[in-house]
């Protein structure tokens, strides 16, 4: 019945068009009037999503897992913050996970995710995201959906310009937003100007395992370097980074970096500084920096403080590096699925500045300098231009693409999402955003091969959108269906945090490696009780380790007698199921830390620090059975200078 | 005769499937279970259809005080049934060459069939006797003791053919690759019997 009803609309469609009445006839046949929108967004239950999203969880500093077209959010992933919904970050096993050369530093603000890619089209093998405030680019694995590995930036600050990755994902590229001294040092505030430097770090990614290693730190002159994108396809080899402040004022920034008509793009040949690196070029220079990694056999995340860095002068690397005037302050810099365009989303502007790679090459090949900024070559403007998206609307931000030709900006101003056509410049859509739009997404828009079937605003400011919820509240998201001439609004959903930049994916191409428990046989956690016979406590002075499992629906041991007031309890906690979904959670009262969620297969600690004499629960915090509310036992805390010596028992 | 001892030779070889394939699948499916967990029987002992669904039926199980699935040295079954198969493959495959050569009738063909059918039903008998001690010789300190409406303690056999609901679980049990393999063989030897009982009449 509903194929006649298409096919009733599409005739009704095809008449339009011909009859000429009707300029929406192509959008009626693809089911505008044909079916509701619902229809469209609705993901029936026990039925899966196309897409996967991930949201950048900005002052959360985390990233969230989302379904399009539904919205539906299905997990968060806990990054660069402490997460006491599973002990991330709490657990003697991630504590290293958030360990900087600052030391201990719990919080993040994450900002771009971006999926690993072979062959410029997107592989799912691994997310990585940016943290920008303490600068750190993390990795995630994408079979598990947990953070691996985290590596801190040095001599950055406001890590923003990051966590993009070159088409086989080389490098992931980490750029600082905020030019500090380098190395740092005591110096007036006033003396920025000429003296701090831009450091642009080029993070190797082993193929294989996915390691990071920063392979060489390109001191930029000290502007700001707000957003970045790799060259791909024609320009592959190649990465563009906007920049705000080439004035370099050190106050009152939003005018006085606001002065230059023209900020700069920086295009950097990052196979030519390879090449140079890998011949003996560079300086290694001091540095402290964290690299963690977490080993999913131990479960056990190492961190390990790192002590130089290899720097490179661009000066030094003659045609590495150039740049691109471009109006206004340029935010978001975007290179089309082709690799010929770079979007240069001037800020300030209402125009749109794209740059041809052809004549960026060609310009760089005829000597068309405009003179130089330290020493980097400055390409002439109307040389390197590829053409100007005219008053498209205020405010430009971020650019997508959908693989047919097309380009989506936002309009941070205007509150809108405009699209466009590369290469003839015209403006051939817009739908207005709820409300101020930052970033926009669709699925592989930021690679060879984007899958335009759906685009997603991020909007900074939600006011009305929802019920109300008091003045705080979560950011909201809006998706559009781009499959048709016209972009349609079909949905609204909240988005938690604040989403900076998402990174979508066709689920087809995750869902098959998802991981559904760990295996017991493969957990080589030091402290792991595999089987009921290896759970034991040992006491080491004050240091008590308890080698505790878990399995429906009882902990072995159960009873604990022996502890002390001022002791350190470690609870290991082995979770012994091998089936899907059956984590066990594991809550001690008057713990100063979190709870600890267990999967299948993995082992867990959390340190107790008894301060009172008395028997003291602890429970399964996770409904794991019909049997769950049983699943608990009992610690006898005895005073300090107790001689009851450690007993433990299950069953007796 | 030449045909018939061929097909009498051939029975009894897919008989040889049995210890690459499972006789018997029981399948249990719950609404917690949507992709359901199951049990692949072999001649020479119980495998999980994945890789933990033994040890995960077990911890199911454990609630209603069902003992663990046995493994292969737990039953004189699982080192009995692989010789009890590979000593009628050889008989069968003796006697489909001896008919080739013409030194025995079809008889022996039936005979073959009859054995091994009588061999079968024992093993199923003994099938669904373990079946029977599994699904109702509860521990008494079961933590769910569950009772039929009308008092009785409820047990767990499950199926031995077909479908049946106990408790939230869907239970399916049917012959698997290697019981197909089986039949088919005996099938084989039946209709060389048949082929071989023709020909003799029209001599």
């Amino acid at each position: 019945m509903r194929k006649y009803k298409y096919l009733f609309f599409g005739l009704l469609g095809v008449f339009a068009l011909m009859t000429g009445c009707n300029n929406q006839g192509k959008s009626g046949a693809k089911g505008a009037l044909g079916s509701s929108v619902a229809d469209r967004v609705y993901v029936p239950p026990g039925e899966y999503d196309d897409f996967y999203a991930f949201f950048s969880g900005g002052y959360t500093g985390n990233l969230t897992v989302y379904g399009l077209p539904s919205g539906r959010m299905f997990k968060e992933i806990p990054v660069f913050s402490q997460f006491p919904t599973n002990g991330y970050g709490y657990s003697e096993e991630t504590k290293p996970m958030l360990n900087t050369s600052f030391g201990f530093v719990p919080w993040d603000d994450s900002h771009h995710p971006d999926i690993s890619q072979t062959n410029g089209e997107l592989d799912g093998r691994w997310i990585f995201i940016n943290g920008n405030n303490t600068p750190r680019i993390a990795r995630i694995d994408l079979t598990t959906f947990e953070t691996v590995e985290i590596i801190e930036v040095p001599n950055s600050a406001g890590n923003h310009s990051s966590s993009f990755i070159t088409e086989n994902t080389e490098y992931v590229v980490a750029g600082t937003r905020f030019s500090v001294p380098v190395p740092q040092r005591d110096m007036p505030i006033k003396d920025y100007k000429g003296n701090f430097k831009g450091a642009i770090s080029f993070i190797s990614v082993a193929p294989e395992t996915g390691l990071m290693d920063i392979k060489f730190q390109l001191m930029m002159p000290g502007f700001n370097y707000d957003l970045s994108h790799p060259g791909r396809n024609k320009s592959h080899g190649w990465f563009f980074f906007t920049t705000y402040n080439t004035e370099e004022a050190n106050t009152l920034m939003e005018v006085n970096s606001s002065q230059n008509d023209k900020d700069f793009i920086a295009a950097v040949n990052w196979k030519k500084i390879e090449e140079y690196v890998n011949n003996g070029g560079g300086t290694m220079m001091p540095a402290e920096y964290a690299h963690n990694v977490y080993d999913e056999h131990t479960h056990t995340a190492t961190s390990t403080m790192k002590k130089e860095v290899l720097t490179v002068d661009p000066t030094k690397v003659p045609g590495a590096v150039y740049f691109l005037p471009t109006p206004k302050s340029p935010h978001g810099c975007d290179v089309d699925p082709s690799g010929e365009y770079i979007i240069g989303n001037g800020k300030l502007s209402a125009d749109l500045t794209v740059h041809s790679f052809t004549n960026m090459i060609d310009a760089i090949e005829n000597e068309k300098f405009d003179g130089e900024a330290y020493g980097i070559p400055i390409l002439k403007f109307e040389e390197v231009l590829g053409g100007v998206v005219t008053q498209a609307g205020l405010g430009p931000l971020h650019t997508e693409f959908d693989g047919k030709g097309n380009a989506y900006t936002t309009f941070f101003i205007s509150s809108e999402v405009v699209k466009w056509k590369l290469g003839t410049w015209e403006v051939l859509d817009r739908q207005p955003s709820y409300y101020s739009v930052g970033h926009g997404m669709i699925p592989g828009g930021n690679s060879q091969k984007p899958f335009g079937k759906y685009y997603v605003s991020m909007n900074k400011i939600t006011k009305d959108r929802y019920l109300p919820v008091g003045p705080e509240m979560e950011h909201s998201a809006q998706l559009y269906d781009i499959s048709g001439d016209k972009m349609e609004l079909l949905y609204d959903f909240p988005t938690h945090g604040e989403p900076h930049y998402a990174a979508g994916i066709p689920a087809e191409k995750l869902i098959a490696n998802s991981r559904k428990i760990y295996k017991l046989s493969e957990n080589k956690h030091p402290y792991a009780a595999l089987t009921a016979n290896d759970t034991k406590l040992v006491r080491d002075g004050k240091v008590v380790h308890v080698y505790m499992s878990t399995i429906r629906s009882h902990f072995t041991p159960d009873n604990i007698e022996g502890i002390k007031v001022g002791d350190e309890v470690y609870f290991h906690i082995t979770n012994q199921e091998q089936d899907f979904d059956v984590p066990h959670g594991f809550a001690m009262i008057g713990a100063t830390n979190a709870e600890l969620l267990i999967a299948p297969g993995q082992t867990k600690t959390l340190l107790w620090e008894p301060k009172k004499v008395g028997v003291w629960p602890f429970y399964c915090t996770d409904f794991c059975s019909a049997l769950h509310q049983e699943m608990q036992g009992y610690v006898r805390v005895s005073p300090a200078d107790s001689d009851l010596e450690l007993s433990w028992s299950l069953g007796d | 005769m030449k045909k018939a001892s061929v097909f009498m030779i051939i029975g009894p070889l897919l008989l040889l499937g049995l210890y690459a394939f499972p006789l018997w699948n029981i399948m249990l499916g719950a609404p917690q279970y949507p992709e359901p967990m199951g049990m692949n029987i072999y001649i020479n002992g119980i495998k999980g259809v994945e890789e933990f669904d033994i040890q995960n039926i077990d911890g199911l199980n454990h609630y209603i005080g069902m003992k663990t699935i046995p493994k292969p040295e737990e039953m004189w079954e699982f080192s009995v049934f692989p010789i009890v198969v590979g000593a009628m493959v050889f008989f069968g495959v003796m006697i489909g060459l001896l008919g080739f050569m013409e030194k025995v009738s079809y008889r022996w063909f039936f005979g073959w069939f009859v054995l091994m059918a009588v061999l079968g039903l024992l093993g199923m008998y003994d099938f669904n006797a373990w079946m029977t001690d599994y699904g109702t010789d509860l521990d008494p300190r079961a933590i769910m003791k569950l009772t039929h409406p009308d008092g009785t303690p409820m047990t767990y056999k499950p199926p031995l053919l077909g479908n049946e609901k106990m408790l939230n679980f869907d239970v399916t049990s049917l012959p698997s690759a290697g019981g197909y393999l089986m039949f088919l063989g005996m099938l084989l030897t039946l209709v060389a019997g048949y082929l071989g009982y023709k020909k003799s009449n029209k001599k």
